[in-house]
């Protein structure tokens, strides 16, 4: 009985081990994967991060140039940020907050430029 | 007179369906039937359109609590298949993340233990010193309970020399935090008159009805997966923890020092890590068979893939610890008295969806 004494004291007298959740948050740490999201301009369309996904949540369209992600079936494994082959993928350390209706991450990228207006551009 | 009880599928501190049916005289339990079924998920199934990549992040949601040490199952018996050279701090890292696991899910098991003989507080000790250990896996890995962090080939993420010494000094406190509540919950007279000689197993009993993990080694076996020495086992000392009167009391005293062997084998991987890479590049299709045993923190976990040249799996047969260990708490049961019934089915530390997935 008398080991839980400096327990039960340092209890008593110390700090609450809880916080008051919505008024005071936790950091969260740099690895964690809260939210994911992508950089549209640099998304090329392959579509590998469709094949990898385990949940197959996303969904890329080439020729529309249209990339959805259904962030309610998504697990956070990150296997399509490693897979990606341009890293435009990218998970940030928030959590994401909490939703009435189930909503999915759209975005439909610039059309893709035409291959000699490129080289032009490059040559001037 | 004798009368069937139905105990479960919801149980106010197992968060697990399981159905018994106890068949009861006066207040004495004469026999126990169990029912299963209520949580079957098709996991295995899966391995028709997943290929065996995606499969690791499956296999991780058998269960919660040992995701991590699934995934390390699933992913040796794969390297195995493909006959990839993993890096060594792969190993290592394995070893780390799977001993925090084990740390965090005997913590767990114990708070509940408390719990279900009404000690609130003490449920709450012990979570409270569960959460280093989940904070520990959410800041190397990137997850508070299922990580991914195992990939076929190696591991995901490295750590840095900053977060081994955070590392150590989290699992320091564990362990002294733990030690401090030893003696008082091993030593208290309500747990001893709940535990001691309640449920018991003999040794006997244990290897014939197939004990594994805690419940064998409760019951006087001194016997561990993890001598086996798969991942970077076989580099570090290690020695099961054995306890010899098979009784409610026995489990839960190896699962308290458990944990201490858990920080220790932390400490000796964190030691005697190599430098060096984390992963290696997979290519090849699997085929041919492989099985393959490690120890979660319930007990012997295995693992059957067949693989017929494709990149979907033919097969993937899982046998839990908790799937063993169902026959031995039957012949727990009879005999004993229907209120310590709860603390019985939860000495073995029951995960019934690991059981049926
Ligand atoms: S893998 Fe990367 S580049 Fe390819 S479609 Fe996905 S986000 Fe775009
Ligand atoms: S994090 Fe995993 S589940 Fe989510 S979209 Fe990427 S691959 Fe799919």
């Amino acid at each position: 009985m008398f080991e839980m004494t400096k327990n039960v004291l340092q209890n008593l007298m110390g700090k609450s081990s809880t916080r008051l959740y919505p008024f005071t948050k936790r950091e969260t740490f740099e690895r964690f994967r809260g939210t994911l999201d992508i950089n549209v301009d640099e998304c090329i369309f392959c579509g590998t991060c469709a094949k990898k996904c385990p949940s197959q949540c996303i969904e890329v369209d080439i020729k529309g140039r249209t990339w959805t992600c259904d962030s309610f079936a998504c697990v956070y494994c990150s296997n399509c940020v490693e897979a990606c082959p341009v890293q435009c993928m990218f998970m940030t350390p928030v959590t994401k907050p909490p939703a009435g209706e189930k909503d999915v991450i759209f975005y439909k990228g610039k059309p893709k430029e035409p291959k000699e207006k490129k080289a032009k551009a490059a040559k001037e | 007179m004798r009368t069937i009880l139905p105990f479960g599928p919801q149980h106010p501190v197992l968060p697990e369906p399981i159905h018994l049916k106890l068949v009861v005289e006066d207040e004495k339990v004469v026999e126990a039937l169990p029912n299963l079924g209520y949580v079957h998920r098709g996991l295995e199934k899966l391995t028709d359109i997943r290929d065996y990549n995606q499969m690791v992040n499956i296999v991780e949601r058998v269960c919660g609590i040992c995701s991590c040490i699934h995934s390390l199952n699933y992913c040796e018996a794969m390297e195995e298949m493909l006959k990839i050279e993993v890096p060594q701090r792969a190993h290592f890292l394995r070893v780390m993340w799977g001993e925090i696991h084990r740390i965090h899910s005997h913590l767990l098991w114990l708070g509940l233990f408390a719990d279900g003989f009404g000690f609130e507080s003490l449920f709450m000790q012990f979570w409270r010193i569960r959460e280093r250990a989940m904070d520990l896996m959410e800041a190397t890995a990137g997850n508070r309970v299922v990580i991914s962090t195992n990939i076929v080939g190696g591991v995901r993420k490295d750590i840095t020399p900053d977060m081994k010494t955070w590392i150590l000094s989290e699992i320091d406190k564990t362990e002294t935090e733990v030690r401090a509540l030893e003696k008082t919950i091993l030593e208290d007279y309500t747990v001893k008159q709940r535990c001691c000689g309640k449920g018991v197993l003999t040794k006997e009993q244990a290897h014939m009805l197939g004990a594994v993990g805690p419940m064998l080694r409760g019951s006087g076996w001194a016997q561990d997966a993890r001598q086996t020495g798969y991942a970077a086992y076989g580099q570090l000392d290690f020695e099961p923890v054995v306890e010899y009167d098979g009784d409610s009391y026995a489990r839960s005293k190896v699962r308290f020092r458990e944990v201490y062997a858990s920080c220790d084998l932390v400490r000796q991987a964190l030691a005697k890590m190599p430098e060096g890479e984390i992963s290696t590049k997979v290519k090849g299709k699997p085929e041919g068979e492989v099985w393959r045993r490690v120890e979660q923190p319930r007990g012997e976990l295995y693992y059957y893939l067949k693989g017929n040249g494709s990149k979907n799996l033919d097969r993937v047969r899982i046998r839990t610890p908790t799937f063993a260990n169902i026959p031995p708490l039957l012949a727990m049961l009879p005999g004993c008295e229907l209120a310590d019934v709860p603390v019985i089915v939860l000495s073995i530390d029951p995960c019934i969806s690991c059981t049926e997935r």
